[in-house]
């Protein structure tokens, strides 16, 4: 049996975001969203195994958009917890070595690289995600959208996230209502940039 | 010609640019308070619902229609394509808000009424029971990943006309049910407007 998902645990408090990100949000967004999408992964998988073991091919194939939809919010919001920190642990602060050093090279500067994810962002059509990807073949940076709850490698297999913002309108509506854009201007000052720069250079020596 | 009847004529202007009048579309006015739908759907979200995200669909609409106007003008095809993308939906958006207003009322109003006449017959018809219609409906709309809309007629082809729509957007109910899109699902039936299904229906099928 493939193993089961969890619920990975935050690893700061609910209200440790604050300003930038409400408590109320944070509680909602672990508790139910991303605890519902751990909840019907698990769900398909069972079903999956059992249409596996029937060679069912009609049922396996109609559960892949649960798996796809499922499987990614899990992945998406996985990273999303680690992608933020508290103004207290770092959170907020620029990028230094040499992930701070490709972003001047690829984009200018930080304000270049911070407004462009954030005008990606604002444009998104319905639900997605905005990413700051690394291309690993290519050793290049840029800025990825993705809708609904699809990975970030869906847009290409060698794409590794190093942050993503959710825009999807249950991660700010209860705080910012209709102002996604307000949103994204206060979501820097979280921004978790030490998890990026372990992650760029790992794949970047 | 759907698009048409949507714009209000006492709001209609016309601009002189390109070889053509450009209309511009304005936010129909809620034919109810905001609050008169409560507490199937809290006052808080409609004003935001239509005077922020209705409104916005508007202007984003208007500006790219100007933005097209000008690009057909200089035959600039590539900036027309382009624009297809806000076209839709800032247009889409626009159309199916209009659709919406008119899809609620207040109880007092008729909201909640189950359909009557020929409407009600076919829905018998095809689904069985009106129940058996609403809990379709809500298993879709619960099910749907992303942002969207439940028709039960839905606008996939050009002979589709929408009679019911319902928001399944976040901004459309998670003020007041925050992640439980289930039980806003549940609870706008008491105040869906069946009237106006009805009236479209029989001018359609009379």
């Amino acid at each position: 049996m493939a193993e089961r998902l969890s619920l990975p645990e935050l690893p700061y408090d609910y209200g440790a975001l604050e300003p930038a990100i409400s408590g109320e949000i944070m509680l909602l967004h672990h508790q139910k969203h991303h605890k519902t999408y751990v909840t019907n992964f698990n769900n398909a998988l069972q079903q999956l195994e059992d249409a596996v073991s029937k060679s069912d091919a009609s049922a396996i194939v109609q559960l892949q958009s649960a798996l796809k939809f499922n499987g990614g919010g899990h992945i998406n919001h996985s990273i999303f917890w680690k992608n933020l920190a508290p103004v207290s642990q770092g959170g907020g602060e620029p990028p230094k070595g040499s992930l701070g050093n490709e972003i001047e090279k690829e984009f200018g500067s930080l304000e270049a690289l911070v407004h462009k994810m954030n005008s990606e962002g604002a444009a998104l059509q319905g639900s997605g995600w905005v990413w700051l990807a690394l291309d690993k073949e290519f050793k290049r940076l840029l800025v990825e959208t993705t809708f609904n709850q699809d990975p970030l490698v869906t847009k290409g297999s060698s794409l590794v996230p190093l942050l993503g913002i959710d825009v999807w309108e249950h991660a700010y509506y209860l705080q910012y209502k209709n102002a996604k854009a307000d949103y994204l201007a206060n979501i820097w000052k979280v921004m978790n940039w030490n998890y990026a720069s372990e992650v760029y250079e790992k794949e970047c020596p | 010609m759907a698009l048409r009847t949507l714009v209000t004529r006492k709001t209609l202007r016309t601009l002189p640019l390109g070889f053509r009048g450009l209309q511009t579309f304005s936010l129909p006015d809620l034919p109810y308070d905001y609050g008169a739908l409560e507490p199937a759907i809290s006052g808080d979200i409609m004003q935001i619902h239509h005077q922020k995200h209705h409104q916005a669909y508007i202007t984003n609409y208007n500006k790219a229609l100007e933005q097209l106007d000008g690009a057909i003008a200089k035959g600039d095809a590539s900036t027309v394509v382009k624009l297809q993308s806000a076209i839709k939906f800032n247009g889409g958006g626009h159309v199916n808000h209009s659709i919406f207003w008119k899809n609620l009322a207040p109880i007092r109003e008729g909201g909640g009424e189950p359909p009557k006449g020929s409407l009600g017959w076919a829905i018998d018809n095809h689904f069985g029971s009106i129940d058996a219609l609403i809990q379709k409906m809500n298993a879709e709309g619960a099910a749907l990943q992303g942002s969207g809309w439940v028709d039960p007629l839905v606008t996939k082809g050009p002979s589709l006309v929408p009679l019911l729509g319902i928001d399944v957007w976040e901004h459309a109910y998670y003020l007041q049910y925050k992640n439980v899109r289930p039980d806003y699902l549940k609870n706008i039936w008491k105040v869906i407007n069946w009237k106006y299904a009805s009236e479209v229906f029989e001018k359609e099928c009379p």
